[in-house]
Formats: C-alpha cells, sequence, structure tokens
C-alpha cells in the first residue's frame, strides 16, 4: 500500500510539471517583476511610464475599455495627482449626448470617462488591421497564458523568420507568439516614446514599463490583495494556533485515548 | 436517543419549545454522541457546509452587482472586480471556493470509500449526497458559464451539445435548453436563474442528509457499530466541534492563499476573452474538478455511449451500497480492499490528467484503459470481493478492542492507527 | 486542588482568547460583505453635473437629473423672488431666508425631492405658487419652503456653483 501511495504522490508531482509545461510550451523571457510575491506592488514610475507607451504606441489601435481616467489617480495605480489625470482625461475627445436637440455632441474627456476607444466598433478595428482584431488590452495580462512574461516575450521575440516559415502580407514572425504568426508589426523601436521622467526608452524599458502597465489595469487591486492577503493568513494562523491549544485542553477531559 | 424528553429550565424556554421544539433541537445537535476515534478526514462534512455557507453569500452579493446579459455580463464582472468595494474579493473567494468546494467533497467522497460509510444503514445518506455532488456540478458548470468568457460560452456550447446525442429528441431538447439556436442570451439568464437556484436545492439536501446521518450515527475508522452513548462516544460540542474547527482553520488557510496569491490559477486564461461565437479556442477543457469525467466522455468513440458513460460513471456511485457485498466497513479490516482502493485513486487521477490532455494517441488509449478500471473496480472487483475476501477479525468496542484476542487483530489496530494520522 | 484551578483556569484562558481572536476574524469578514453595498467607485466619480441654464426664460424652469434625482433650476420672476423675501420666516415650519437658499435670487437651484417620502413635487402648483407634492399634498412656496402639508423640512439645496453666466456645475 505504501508502494501505492508513493507512486500517487510522484504522479501528482509528474502531473505538477506536466501541466506547468503545456502551459507555456516554449521557454518564456522571465523578467523578476516588482508585483510577484506576498509582498509584490507596483513600481509606480513604471506605471506611469507604462501608461505613456500605451497612449503614444498601443492605444492607436488598443483599446482599453474597462478603465476609465479617474482609475489613473486611485490609490496602487500609477497614482498621477487628480490634477494630472484631470489634465490627462481632458487631452481626450469625447463623443457624448444626446443634447437637448438630439444630437451628438464633443467634449473634452472628465475623470467618469472610460478610456476612449480608438475605433468606433469592433468591425471598424477588424477592417482596419487586416482583419485582425487587436485585442482590448484591460484584462490582457490575465488573458494569456504566460501573463506578464509572455506578453514581454512577445514584445521582445520579434526575428525574421526561419528558412522554413514563409510569412504572408501584413503577417510578421514572434518567437514567442503562439503559432510564431503574428498580425501586429513590431510597435517598439528604441527611442520611440520620450520618457517625461528623462529614463531612456529602450526596448526592454518600455516593454517592462508597459507589461507593468497591463498588470496593474488587469488587477487594479493587486497590492490591496497582497497586503490584506498577508494579514488574513497571519490571522489564520495565530487563530488556528489557539483553536489547536483550546482542543488539545477540551479533549484532555476525556480519559482513556483511543 | 434519549433528548427528546429534553425540558428547557427556564420558563419562556419551556413556553417555546413546547410550541416549536427548536431547543430540543439544538440540545441533540449539541450532545449528538459521536464516535470519538473520528480522524480528520471525517472534519470534511464541516469544512463542506462552510463551502456551502461560503458560496451561498458570496454568490448573494455577487448577484447584486452582476448583469446577465450577454452584452453586459463580461462588463459587469469587470465592474465588479474593479470599481464595487471588495468586489475583487468577493469574485475571488466565490470563484476558488467552488474549487475549494470540489476539493473538500472529493476528500469527503474518497473517506466514504475507504471507510465503508455508505453501506447498510447508510445508504440513504450516501445517496443523498451523490444526488448533492450531481447538483453541485450543475451549479458549478453554470456558474462558470456566468462571466461571459471564451471558455464560459464555449463550455456551455460544449456541454448542452452533449443532450444532443439523446436519440430521435436530441435536436430538440437543446433547442429548448438554449432557448434559440445556439448559446445565447436567453441561456445565459436561465443558467443565472438556476445557478441561483440551486444553491438552496442543494441546502435543502444538506439537512436531510444530516437528518438521515444522525438516525444511525456516525460510521467510525473501525467501522463498527457502537453504543450510544457510551464510553465509546463524545457529545458532539464541544469536542467534534473545535476539532472540525480547527481543521476549517487549516482548510481555509490554503483557501485564502489561492485567493491572494494566485487567484487565477484555477481557472482558464481565456475566460478572461470576452464570448465570440465567432471563434473556439484551441484547446477547451472543464475545471479540473470535471476533468475525469470529460476523459470518460472523450474516452468512448461513439457520441451517444460516450454520453451514457460519462452519466453511467456518476451512476454507478448511487448503486454502490448494492455493489460492494462485503459485511465489514472499514477497509482497515480488508486488506485486498485496500490495495483496490488506493487503485482507484490512482485510476481517478489518471483520468483526470488525461482529461486535461489532448485526445488524441497515447492519452486516448490511457484513458480507455482507465475508463474501463473505473467501471471494473465498481462492477466486478467489489462484487466479486465481497464474497472472496478474507478479513481481519473485528473488535466489540472501541474500549474492549480484541474479538478472541487474535494477534492479527491487534497487528490491524495498530495499523488503523497510523492510518488516523 | 490549587494545581487543579490553574489548570482550569488556563484552559478557560485559550478558549476565551480563542473566542476573541475567532469574533475579530469575524468582524473582519463581515464588513466587505457589508461595505459591497455603498457606492461604488464608478457611481462615486459621477458626483457632479454640469448645466447649460442659457435657454431658460424667466418664470420658467427646468429638470435636470443629478446622481440619479431630479434637480429643479428655476428662473424666478421679479415678483416671486419679492414673495419669497417677505415671508417672515418665524412664521415658516422650517426657517431659512430665501437669501440663504438663493444667493443669485434670480435662480433656485434645489433637489426636486419632496422631504416627506420622496415623491417629485409639481411645478407653480399650491396654495403658496411655489410646488405642491401631489403624494401627500405638501405645499411649498416660490422658494421651496415647506409651508402647509406632512412635509418636515424644505426641499434641500444641493452644493452648486456657477461656472459662467451660462453654466451651473451641481456638486
Amino acid at each position: 500500500m505504501k508502494k501505492i501511495k508513493s507512486i500517487i504522490f510522484t504522479f501528482i508531482l509528474i502531473l505538477n510539471s506536466n501541466l506547468a509545461l503545456s502551459a507555456e510550451k516554449i521557454d518564456l523571457l522571465k523578467v523578476d517583476w516588482s508585483f510577484n510575491g506576498l509582498f509584490g506592488t507596483f513600481d509606480r514610475g513604471s506605471l506611469q511610464r507604462g501608461y505613456q507607451v500605451y497612449t503614444e504606441v498601443c492605444a492607436s489601435c488598443h483599446s482599453m475599455k474597462h478603465l476609465s481616467y479617474r482609475n489613473l489617480a486611485q490609490e496602487g495605480g500609477p497614482e498621477f495627482s487628480l490634477e494630472e489625470a484631470k489634465a490627462i482625461a481632458a487631452s481626450f475627445i469625447v463623443v457624448d449626448g444626446p443634447d437637448e436637440y438630439g444630437e451628438m455632441f464633443e467634449r473634452p474627456g472628465k475623470l467618469s470617462d472610460k478610456f476612449v476607444n480608438p475605433y468606433l466598433n469592433d468591425n471598424e478595428a477588424k477592417s482596419a488591421n487586416g482583419g485582425a482584431y487587436p485585442p482590448d488590452m484591460s484584462v490582457l495580462v490575465k488573458a494569456r497564458g504566460g501573463g506578464a512574461n509572455y506578453l514581454y516575450s512577445v514584445l521582445n521575440g520579434y526575428e525574421e523568420p526561419p528558412a522554413n516559415i514563409e510569412l504572408d502580407d501584413g503577417v510578421y514572425y514572434n518567437k514567442y507568439m503562439y503559432g510564431n504568426k503574428i498580425k501586429m508589426a513590431n510597435p517598439l523601436d528604441d527611442g520611440i516614446v520620450e520618457y517625461n521622467d528623462g529614463t531612456e526608452a529602450t526596448i526592454d524599458q518600455m516593454s517592462k514599463d508597459v507589461v507593468t502597465f497591463l498588470t496593474w489595469a488587469a488587477e487594479p487591486h493587486l497590492e490591496t490583495r497582497h497586503r490584506i492577503g498577508f494579514k488574513v493568513i497571519v490571522y489564520l494562523i495565530i487563530l488556528s494556533i489557539l483553536v489547536y491549544f483550546s482542543m488539545k485542553r477540551i479533549w484532555s477531559r476525556i480519559e482513556p485515548k483511543v | 436517543m434519549s433528548d427528546h424528553d429534553y425540558t428547557p429550565s427556564s420558563k419562556f424556554g419551556k413556553w417555546f419549545n413546547d410550541r416549536l421544539p427548536l431547543l430540543t433541537l439544538g440540545k441533540h445537535l449539541t450532545d449528538y454522541p459521536t464516535p470519538k476515534n473520528l480522524n480528520y478526514w471525517w472534519t470534511f462534512g464541516g469544512i463542506l457546509t462552510f463551502c456551502l455557507i461560503t458560496q451561498i453569500i458570496t454568490g448573494l452579493v455577487l448577484a447584486m452587482h452582476y448583469i446577465a446579459h450577454a452584452d453586459l455580463a463580461f462588463a459587469s464582472v469587470e465592474h465588479i472586480m474593479r470599481d464595487v468595494n471588495y468586489g475583487w474579493l468577493l469574485r475571488y473567494v466565490h470563484a476558488n471556493g467552488a474549487s475549494m468546494f470540489f476539493l473538500a467533497v472529493y476528500i469527503h467522497i474518497f473517506r466514504s470509500l475507504f471507510y465503508g460509510s455508505y453501506k447498510s444503514p447508510r445508504e440513504i445518506i450516501w445517496i443523498l449526497g451523490i444526488i448533492i455532488y450531481v447538483l453541485m456540478m450543475a451549479a458549478a458548470f453554470m456558474g462558470y458559464v456566468l462571466p461571459w468568457g471564451q471558455m464560459s460560452f464555449w463550455g456551455a456550447t460544449v456541454i448542452t451539445n452533449l443532450f444532443s446525442a439523446i436519440p430521435f429528441v436530441g435536436e430538440s431538447v437543446v433547442t429548448w435548453l438554449w432557448g434559440g439556436y445556439s448559446v445565447d442570451n436567453p441561456t445565459l439568464t436561465r443558467f443565472f436563474a438556476l445557478h441561483y437556484l440551486i444553491p438552496f436545492l442543494i441546502l435543502g439536501l444538506v439537512v436531510l442528509h444530516i437528518w438521515a446521518l444522525h438516525v444511525p450515527g456516525n460510521n467510525n475508522p473501525i467501522g463498527i457499530d457502537l453504543q450510544k452513548p457510551s464510553k465509546d462516544t463524545v457529545p458532539f460540542h464541544p469536542y467534534i466541534v473545535v476539532k472540525d474547527l480547527f481543521a476549517l482553520l487549516l482548510f481555509m488557510i490554503v483557501f485564502a492563499f489561492f485567493v491572494f496569491y494566485s487567484p487565477n490559477i484555477l481557472g482558464h486564461a481565456d475566460n478572461y476573452i470576452e464570448a465570440d461565437p465567432l471563434v473556439t479556442p484551441t484547446h477547451i477543457v472543464p475545471e479540473w474538478y470535471l476533468l475525469p469525467f470529460y476523459a470518460i466522455l472523450r474516452s468512448v468513440p461513439d457520441k451517444l455511449m460516450g454520453v451514457i458513460a460519462m452519466f453511467a460513471a456518476i451512476g454507478v456511485l448511487a448503486i454502490l451500497p448494492w455493489l460492494d457485498t462485503s459485511k465489514i466497513r472499514s477497509a482497515v479490516f480488508r486488506p485486498l480492499y485496500r490495495q483496490f482502493y488506493w487503485i482507484l485513486v490512482l485510476d481517478v487521477l489518471i483520468l483526470g490528467y488525461v482529461g486535461a490532455m489532448p485526445a488524441e494517441g497515447l492519452y486516448l488509449l490511457v484513458a480507455r484503459v482507465a475508463t474501463a478500471y473505473y467501471f471494473a473496480h465498481f462492477l466486478i472487483i467489489l462484487p466479486l470481493l465481497g464474497k472472496k475476501e478474507r478479513t481481519l477479525p473485528l473488535p466489540l468496542s472501541l474500549t474492549e478492542p480484541v474479538l478472541g484476542g487474535s494477534v492479527a487483530m491487534s497487528a490491524a489496530k495498530h495499523k488503523s492507527e497510523k492510518n488516523n494520522l | 486542588m490549587s494545581e487543579k484551578e490553574t489548570k482550569v483556569n488556563r484552559r478557560d484562558f485559550v478558549v476565551t482568547a480563542s473566542y476573541a481572536v475567532g469574533a475579530v476574524g469575524v468582524a473582519g469578514v463581515v464588513w466587505p460583505l457589508v461595505d459591497q453595498m455603498n457606492p461604488d467607485a464608478s457611481v462615486k466619480a459621477l458626483a457632479s453635473t454640469e448645466v447649460d441654464i442659457s435657454s431658460v426664460e424667466p418664470g420658467k424652469s427646468i429638470t435636470v437629473l443629478w446622481r440619479g434625482k431630479p434637480v429643479f433650476i428655476k428662473r424666478r420672476t421679479q415678483e416671486e423672488i419679492d414673495k419669497a423675501r417677505s415671508v417672515d420666516i418665524n412664521e415658516l415650519k422650517h426657517p431659512e431666508k430665501d437669501e440663504d437658499r438663493a444667493a443669485n435670487p434670480e435662480w433656485l437651484v434645489m433637489l426636486g425631492i419632496c422631504t416627506h417620502l420622496g415623491c417629485v413635487p409639481l411645478n407653480d402648483k399650491g396654495d403658496y405658487d411655489g410646488w405642491f407634492c401631489p403624494c401627500h399634498g405638501s405645499h411649498y412656496d416660490t422658494s421651496g419652503r415647506i409651508r402647509k402639508g406632512p412635509a418636515p423640512t424644505n426641499m434641500e439645496v444641493p452644493k452648486y456653483e456657477f461656472i459662467n453666466s451660462k453654466t451651473i456645475k451641481i456638486g
């Protein structure tokens, strides 16, 4: 029986490692993200720079329809000041209405507005991009198997295609993309963004920043979750210890232990 | 049970109790004589009650913010995750709570299988338990549809299509289930209504499950009938309560770890992509707790037979009390059954594993062998084993351990204690 | 004997401590369940509304929606202003000066909700030529003050400001 138990145990181990492998297949580039781990938090500077990369590079095709401009000022996020966030919102043109004459009208964005969508609807997005719908980026990090590492790898995975692979027009080779074919041209190039804080905008830096920003966008309460989680687990351990000793006391009333 | 002639001490208590004997019920529950040798595998009943109540409360609260509409469901879930106060916490507890619920129920079921708790006179408890388990799967499946992500949509499509295997009326049944010609808004709203209903059905069945339990009383690791109350039993409160509580807290630590540190690890990334009826995800799998059944479904090459096999895999559990012919309950005294028990555990784990893998090549072969073995265990091995197996002698009670003072007994006793750890 | 007592005491201590720590945990669990029903972040963000009032004629009023509630914006005539300002405030059920309710006397901005049980009063009705609530018969004057009927207080004036001569920002 011991043998069977140990077989089961090894089986579970194999199963775990296999599942992990099947989820990723190719080894992704690994980054030591500041938001990983029990106490992981976001790097504010990186979030703010990441937002800049998103607006200046990604936002021309990729929507982020679940985020609002007010989120940019909220705790645990990029934490722009309220004034900065208002200015960012006001720099976008929002279609509102109808007014009292039934007309739609344009006005500067407000904090309560959702991020402005680059396209009127999904069909326009598709037709403008050769039939490929640029996915909404609100929860992109959670919607891809490898998460942050996967997105970082894709941004750094553009290569000349191997000789045996033929690519159609408007299709690019990417080492880490599932199926290796991607319809998005390499979006990043050294210096494509001029960071407000003077950080050098290398491809590596920009992809780290934008992935950090996207991770926050997908999981805006990550810092709170980590903070509360640690307290909850410490609390549960303390209470378990207390209850354990209570149990020992209570059961000690029973004389013959079976 | 002698607690029926219980008289409350206070005057008001007596007045109330004469009209509605709630106090008698409370007295019965606290005094309920419980075998004192129950090990930690027996704490999962309490843990499951906790899981059910957690799911109902968090579900109720999520329903206050969720919108059951194909165009709005996904966004309303994001609204819960982003804007609702503690919404992310409530949703992660609810989503991971489903997995924890199944983890606990599998341990509970396999405990019952090991110690023969399904045998006479506890068949009704067992069958109620199986019905609860089936309802849990229905609730979990419909709940998974509600966020209206890609896995929600395609899971719903695949599972409802199972019913198209029914001869003659299959197509009409599926159209009826959908309320249309594909999974769409009508399907979502009815799934939401049913997802809200089922937990309360489960709650009612749990009351019956516990009621049926309190008639014969708990089984125990030795599997013999105990005198109740006697030296072999303890009152439920405080002895069992405190022990269940301790186990529950350990369980909650694991639960909390999932909720706070890997809330999405048990889910599938594709479900964070909004449902798209035009694109099927490349690798579609159910949640982990349904994988063994999924493997059985796919191991049969015929559509109708596959569906029948899958439902039979659960149905065979319902008639288990009559398939197991052994008079002895606990595997502690059944050396051969014990071996087969662990092989079954391994078999189910293998089924779960191949259920997550693509249905091709070696995986398919393994799935077929494992499926065949699963049914053989219940339909062939158990009936024969009860007749052929040489069991070990049973003790008379927990305090008077040995029947005829055999040496084999004390060896078995020793073993049982080891198992109890 | 004393040894037994200390044993009992210590047991009691650990059990009591478990109860106490457990109670803290229960409170911690209850709060998120309660707080989730409070206004969420997206609702709080909609706290202010801007209204264009350039097209409102004297003597007319418009009703706009602010935080899901109707807001009356009335451009009062001189006659209505005089009427509101000439009342002896000691006669009022809820004494408030019109000057305090309408800093710019031409414009009266208030929540169009009867303070009795929350119905929306009708404009230009009632014994005081102000508003009249059809649900239970409360009469308000041209300053939105309760004059007759079951309502306990005057209609509430929200926080607002004139951004320019044409636009009011409520909230």
